[in-house]
């Protein structure tokens, strides 16, 4: 350890007590990112302790990075400089629960399968249903911006997050918003710390709307022998009066890694062997309702489902649903799991154009000799799994060149793409943010203002912000 | 103003496209709230080289510019607080592109709310945020102040239709921001943008979401002897985990005045009503009509009625939707609030409400939606009575004070303007408005885009708050400036 280092574990013991500071090797692995390794970390138990040591590490300039249970930090970019993780799970509390307004105040720390265990007892829950979700914090769902199957009915955490408080990168504690379900008092800026990836503040609190838990839930699932087909029915469904809480469509090989022994590693409920057919398209959709919504729906799916010539479609019984469900919302690790270097691309289109974007993608893979698998989401989010053999040099010029070739493609369908996932050393050659954005010189004024110092999580975000 | 800048905007926009004549300028001193303040000129630009034109001369000439819409707003967002060029979107009313298939449309900020949903009716669509203005309001105003309206309890507010906006800068430059695909990558700029109440930018174009219609609707209408039955009903829709697409409610006074201008069958005479819409699959909204009934009952309704037919329901919610009107007839000038309440809080809070109206000599009206608990006291006035517009002004103040008690906050929906900006500091600290104070000069720097509205000017932060002398009238007949009780 450095002399500056050692200075640094010192002063910051001071605010959090020496039990609350890492500053030894082993531990420290657990905090890094692309392979750099924080010389220290700090686990601060109360937001006035996080302002102590943000204003400590701006005035050393110290660069940071928030982080909860650490799932997500491998998406974007490594940060340029790492001297300090700021471990953010003891603050961890639920500060303010009222069932019956239907909102909620919980710490950046807290569990997101803790916190739905407490919103169940008043039959309430969170849509929050996030990759990773068994070890997912609040703050890192939300940091982080991922997405969750359950957006088809619900939106994404912009449509539900009420307020925040945060810790700008000056060590400045300020909030925006509220806890009240209408709000439009002063600038909203809780929604840019919203997939920010901890780059514009440290999140203290957040306020968030629950949602009572459905009734009951049923999965149906459509087999088809092209996406086109596929897409179809989603097209169908979705001009339909049912409102399904989730819709994805997985590639032939996405279904079968659904089914993996990756999967069931990684989600152990067993999946019976018939629940997804073996290579072909497939829709998996989830209702809620009463017993006669739920009748309703399989009927009417069922019927869609003909008339886009579905090869097989079934409704998943009972003991299967938690298994499909889970391992539906687990895609992005399952699908990580299934190679040794997987690279995912993000990527959004209007849904029209779904069905072009998976065939340049998929056709972009087998030109590559790259093994491919793809969840498509109802609202036009598509996920493309590149799953080369190893991390050879060949797999990564590979990977490189199908990607590159689909960002390309993607921006003339007028989409977005960025590669959140990709093995670390590959990061630097890889487009990770995507192709340059119009708009960059806006996002760097707002980081200009929430981190004029450049500590936060420097060169993570888009544009190297 | 400088006639120099005066010609040079009709040689960018035309004559027909410059306003500088002092009884033309007289409609654009008033929106919906109770403020007054006059433009030195308003323009109407055609296009986004028009708006870029107008910014920039106004740069060159360092003219305070205002967007403006229909000017139905209730927060004074419109008004050219400080003198300088009111910029009127009424030219740039098209709506650019359709796309059923992808649930998207394309609009210029000048196109009125409810002519895009009629537009798209025949597909089975409709542009979800619905204020109570929105025969008038503009989707370019909706995009500024982040419109509500009854039906955004369960749809969302504006900012949750909204995927992509082309904004000019107050440099002149023009951006987009987001994307028609969902999740464009980076910050969310449409999220800070929508709502930023003209402050940040001129909205050129928008790309909105469109939402399915509902395969079947009810509507109920519950009746009450008691305010307190009435809340104690929403509070328990709430509780039992219903979502009702709207929920709204009305007290004696409104009711009164509703009835007696819309006829739409309210029973003068009782404490309280509730209109109620639930929708979604026709098997679920026979289950949730018949389950709020029974609640509305459980809480003493006297009478429960659910409309037959679609003429039927048009008809109770022309009550709702024209009850602003309505209240006009009674008394031109009314102070028409807006604030927001946890749901849980709402008997309480009415409650208090009726003692403040009490203390300051009014009959304060609710109408209001009360299904987010976002309340709209109306407190009605003579407009020549100058004490008594001091007297409703200080009862606003209390009434907003009581919802931030409550927890709540001081706007729901119609935004804070230059209505509220003082009593910001109520609600967040002064390091909360510093940083809000450097993302706006982020932006707007000189302040050239709407100044003196959304943020309280740093002198203002826990001074006591002096209004200007002007009158009040809120879409209602329109009050001249020379019936003021200042004039």
């Amino acid at each position: 350890m450095s002399i500056a280092s050692i200075t640094a574990s010192s002063r910051l013991a001071g605010i959090v007590s020496p039990a609350h500071v890492i500053s030894e090797s082993p531990e420290l692995s657990a905090y890094e990112i692309g392979g750099k390794r924080p010389p220290a970390v700090v686990r601060p138990g109360s937001a006035e302790e996080v302002v102590e040591i943000v204003k400590f590490a701006f005035s050393e300039k110290l660069a940071l990075m928030p982080c909860g249970a650490r799932t997500k930090l491998s998406m974007g970019l490594p940060p340029r400089q790492y001297d300090l993780a700021l471990d953010l799970t003891r603050l961890a509390r639920v500060t303010a629960y009222d069932p019956g307004d239907l909102t909620l105040a919980v710490e950046p720390g807290a569990r997101l399968h803790e916190l739905q265990k407490v919103l169940a007892e008043h039959k309430q829950w969170l849509p929050l249903e996030v990759p990773y979700f068994a070890q997912t914090t609040t703050g890192g769902a939300i940091a982080s911006g991922v997405d969750t199957p359950l957006r088809q009915l619900y939106g994404t955490a912009r449509d539900y997050v009420l307020g925040m408080e945060f810790v700008t990168g000056e060590g400045v504690a300020a909030k925006s918003g509220g806890r009240v379900v209408k709000n439009v008092t002063g600038f909203d800026m809780h929604k840019l710390m919203i997939g920010s990836m901890g780059t514009l503040g440290v999140i203290t609190k957040i306020n968030l709307r629950t949602f009572p838990m459905p009734v009951a839930t049923s999965i149906f699932v459509a087999a088809f022998d092209s996406a086109a087909r596929a897409i179809e029915l989603r097209h169908r469904l979705l001009r339909s009066p049912l409102r399904p809480m989730s819709l994805e469509i997985f590639s032939p090989r996405a279904a079968e890694l659904l089914a993996s022994d990756a999967a069931s590693a990684i989600v152990p409920a067993p999946l019976p062997s018939d629940a997804l057919a073996r290579r072909q398209w497939t829709l998996v959709a989830e209702f809620s309702g009463s017993e006669k919504v739920l009748a309703r729906c399989e009927c009417d799916f069922r019927q869609m489902a003909g008339e886009c010539s579905a090869t097989q479609v079934s409704a998943i019984l009972e003991g299967a649903v938690l298994s499909i469900a889970t391992r539906v919302r687990e895609f992005i690790p399952i699908a990580l799991a299934s190679s040794a270097a997987t690279a995912i691309m993000k990527m959004s289109v209007l849904p029209t154009r779904m069905t072009q974007l998976l065939a340049i993608a998929e056709q972009a893979a087998e030109l590559n000799s790259l093994d491919a698998a793809a969840m498509a989401r109802g609202l036009g989010v598509v996920y493309f799994a590149l799953l080369p053999t190893d991390h050879g040099e060949e797999s990564r010029r590979r990977v490189i060149q199908a990607s590159d070739h689909i960002l390309n493609e993607c921006a003339k369908l007028e989409g977005n793409a960025t590669i959140p996932w990709s093995p670390a050393e590959w990061k630097s050659a890889l487009k990770v943010w995507g192709l340059p954005r119009a708009d960059l010189e806006q996002m760097r004024k707002i980081k200009a203002v929430f981190d004029p110092g450049g500590i936060l999580g420097p060169g993570r975000f888009l544009g190297g912000l | 103003m400088d006639p120099r800048l005066l010609q040079e905007l009709k040689n960018l926009l035309g004559p027909e496209g410059v306003l500088d004549q002092p009884e033309d300028l007289l409609l654009y001193e008033y929106d919906g709230s109770v403020e007054v303040a006059r433009p030195d000129c308003v323009v109407f630009p055609r296009n986004t080289e028009d708006v870029v034109g107008v910014v920039k001369l106004a740069n060159k000439y360092e003219t305070a510019l205002v967007g403006r819409g229909a000017g139905t707003g209730l927060s004074g967002g419109a008004l050219a607080r400080q003198g300088g060029i009111v910029t009127v979107f009424s030219r740039m009313n098209r709506i650019l592109e359709i796309d059923v298939e992808n649930q998207r449309a394309r609009v210029q900020p000048g196109v009125v709310n409810l002519d895009l949903s009629v537009a798209v009716a025949h597909t089975g669509l409709h542009f979800a945020p619905d204020p109570s203005s929105q025969k008038a309001c503009t989707i370019g105003g909706n995009v500024s102040e982040n419109s509500g309206g009854p039906h955004t309890l369960a749809y969302g507010v504006t900012t949750n239709h909204v995927l992509g906006l082309t904004v000019v800068l107050p440099t002149g430059e023009v951006v987009k921001l987001g994307s028609q695909a969902v999740d464009a990558p980076g910050y969310d700029l449409p999220g800070l943008f929508v709502g930023s109440e003209g402050t940040l930018a001129l909205v050129t174009e928008i790309t909105v979401k469109l939402t399915r219609n509902p395969e079947s609707v009810k509507t109920l209408l519950a009746v009450y002897d008691k305010v307190d039955d009435a809340t104690e009903t929403v509070a328990e829709i709430t509780r039992r985990g219903i979502t009702p697409a709207a929920c709204e409610m009305f007290d004696s006074w409104t009711i009164r005045a509703v009835e007696e201008y819309v006829h739409a069958g309210y029973p003068i005479g009782a404490k309280a009503l509730l209109l109620i819409d639930v929708d979604g699959l026709r098997e679920a909204v026979e289950a949730d009509a018949a389950e709020v009934a029974e609640i509305c009952k459980l809480h003493h309704a006297v009478e429960v009625r659910v409309a037959r037919d679609a003429a039927e329901r048009d008809l109770l919610w022309k009550g709702r939707k024209n009850a602003f009107g309505a209240v006009g007839r009674i008394s031109p000038t009314y102070y028409a609030m807006d604030g927001v309440i946890p749901r849980t809080k709402l008997p309480e809070t009415l409650r208090r409400l009726e003692k403040i109206g009490k203390k300051y000599g009014f009959e304060i009206g609710n109408i209001f939606h009360a299904g987010d608990g976002n309340l709209h006291p109306l407190i009605p006035f003579n407009g020549r009575d100058r004490d008594e517009f001091r007297r409703a002004i200080a009862a606003g103040t209390e009434i907003i004070r009581t919802c931030i008690d409550m927890g709540g906050a001081i706007t729901g929906e119609h935004g804070v303007g230059m209505e509220k900006d003082h009593l910001m500091p109520y609600l967040f600290t002064a390091e909360d408005l510093a940083l809000m104070h450097r993302l706006h000069d982020a932006f707007n720097p000189s302040g050239l885009l709407n100044p003196g509205k959304v943020l309280p000017s740093a002198k203002a932060c826990g001074e006591i708050y002096t209004r200007p002398a002007q009158s009040g009238q809120s879409n209602a007949p329109a009050v001249s400036s020379t019936s003021s009780p200042h004039a």
